[in-house]
């Protein structure tokens, strides 16, 4: 799949698969295309050439409540206070159809979602009054809550504090085992979750690298790198 | 014959300017709890002035001016979501160009229609106490409709407003849906103009929901709150009104402008941290 803005290409290439209970990190440098990449598999921009899938549909056809989303940096801001659990049943939407009350069966999930990201004693406190790190994780519980087949995360733990991180890692090992869910994490920073990798895409433009976090060790480059390390690591691999 | 209700409220046209006035201050704040949660505090004001436009065409065509005022303000409304929408104009300037084509449209077409007799004025600046029973029928049913729909809506609605990229990529149907919001913002300007008038309709969506995000801690909570200060406002008000002998429509916004000055006063009082914004 390759994609281009005008006569600038942004994606040449590039070829990438994740599959049920798959744990992939798709890491790059700023600019390498990992965002276009994923807005691409959102469906909000069309590849050049090339063909791409969710879960064996195009990106318009998936259904959605099987594909869960958290952005990079939520749009949310609280005009009108809006709490924690009214944040994560809207993750709910889908399944439960969006003009009914939840029912019992969402509110089971709303729990389930909460309590996987330590967020159950916060659920009824404004969203607002939460630290960088609660948010995001309030956010991560709002896609859990769609039980998702296929998890996209865009740059979820950047700034994040080191119980928030703990408790993130958990959280998406429990929806990988348990639920069987593909995840495709996209990130520049990958410490918190480097030991449960299954693969590793390194993205410049094109693919650099995709394989087990292991080999990409081997070739001299350690996964608990700080940001800034990434360029250098990266012309290491070429 | 009038029900046996206590002074100010005892004679027949006074009751029946209460139930139009609570009717206004249950629907205005519902729907305005999206409208200030979507930063389109404006957006009362600037379909007020389209319907103005819309009771200046009826007032020419020989139609009831309500209908006429429908027709332009649900029309209006839908325009500017489109434009936000496309963002082929910014939302401040897309209001503009409605805002002021709605007014200088309304002054010609009035003065096309008649000039400005007691007819357009009670459009203007609203007259709760002149309202007849047929008035009163039609502002319930459109109230009605309004409240329906929220109830069945607020979910999805609340899902596009705090996070409409979300939204969309959840696949919820995020464009039609700010459709319905918008035409609902007009319909609610429509079925409130005959009671606070077109220059004070934008307040009875904004200021009890003001008020009601300094006393609530949740979305639903604020709702709750902002409808029950716009009825509290209304009762008020009206009562103010006869008793002093002032401009019900104006005193209604100003008990509801109180309410919030007080509520801010006394929430920053117990809080250090004044509003909702969270942490600075």
């Amino acid at each position: 799949m390759s994609f281009a803005y005008g006569d600038t290409p942004v994606l040449e290439d590039v070829s990438l698969a994740v599959h049920a209970g798959e744990f992939v990190a798709l890491v790059g440098p700023n600019g390498s295309g990992k965002s276009t990449l994923l807005r691409v598999l959102l469906g909000s921009l069309a590849p050049s050439s090339g063909r791409v899938r969710l879960l064996g549909q195009p990106p318009e056809r998936v259904d959605r409540a099987r594909i869960g989303y958290v952005p990079q940096r939520p749009s949310l801001d609280s005009e009108v206070p809006a709490t924690v659990e009214e944040i994560v049943l809207s993750g709910r939407l889908r399944r439960s159809g969006w003009w009914r009350r939840p029912r019992r069966a969402d509110l089971e999930y709303l729990r389930h979602a909460l309590e996987s990201v330590g967020l159950a004693e916060l659920a009824r406190v404004p969203l607002g009054e939460l630290s960088g790190g609660q948010q995001q994780r309030a956010f991560i519980a709002r896609a859990f809550a769609t039980e998702p087949d296929l998890l996209l995360l865009d740059e979820p733990i950047a700034g994040v504090d080191a119980e928030s991180q703990r408790r993130f890692r958990d959280s998406l090992t429990h929806l990988i085992e348990e639920h069987g869910a593909g995840v495709l994490l996209v990130s520049h920073e990958l410490s918190a979750v480097a030991q449960d990798l299954d693969r590793v895409v390194v993205l410049k433009r094109r693919v650099l690298f995709d394989g087990p976090p292991g080999e990409l060790a081997a070739a001299g480059v350690s996964l608990g790198m700080h940001p800034e390390d990434l360029p250098l690591w990266l012309e290491e691999l070429r | 014959m009038p029900w046996p209700l206590p002074y100010p409220f005892e004679l027949a046209f006074m009751q029946r300017a209460l139930i139009a006035s609570v009717v206004v201050g249950v629907f205005a704040p519902m729907i305005g709890t999206f409208v200030v949660q979507k930063r389109m505090s404006l957006i009362g004001d600037g379909i007020g002035h389209l319907a103005f436009a819309g009771v200046g065409a009826g007032l020419v065509a020989g139609v009831w001016p309500v209908w006429g005022a429908l027709g332009l303000a649900v029309a209006g409304a839908l325009g500017i979501e489109w434009l936000r929408a496309r963002r082929a104009a910014s939302g401040d300037l897309a209001l503009a160009l409605f805002f002021y084509s709605g007014i200088a449209a309304g002054v010609v077409l009035v003065g096309l229609g008649g000039g400005l007799n007691a007819g357009v004025l009670v459009y203007l600046f609203g007259q709760p106490l002149t309202v007849t029973d047929g008035e009163i029928a039609v502002i319930a049913g459109l109230g009605a409709a309004i409240v329906l729909t929220m109830l069945l809506l607020r979910r999805a609605l609340f899902a596009i407003i705090t996070d409409e990229e979300w939204a969309r990529v959840a696949g919820l149907p995020v464009r039609a849906l700010n459709a319905v919001l918008a035409v609902q913002i007009a319909v609610a300007v429509v079925a409130a103009m005959r009671i606070v008038g077109v220059l004070l309709i934008a307040a009875m969506m904004v200021l009890p929901v003001a008020s009601g995000q300094l006393l609530a801690r949740s979305f639903a909570g604020t709702m709750r709150w902002s409808v029950a200060i716009g009825v509290g406002s209304a009762v008020l008000g009206l009562a103010l009104s006869r008793v002093f002998g002032l401009a019900p429509g104006g005193t209604i916004v100003l008990v509801a402008a109180a309410c919030f000055v007080l509520t801010a006063l006394l929430r920053r009082g117990r809080f250090p941290r004044f509003g909702t914004g969270g942490p600075a």
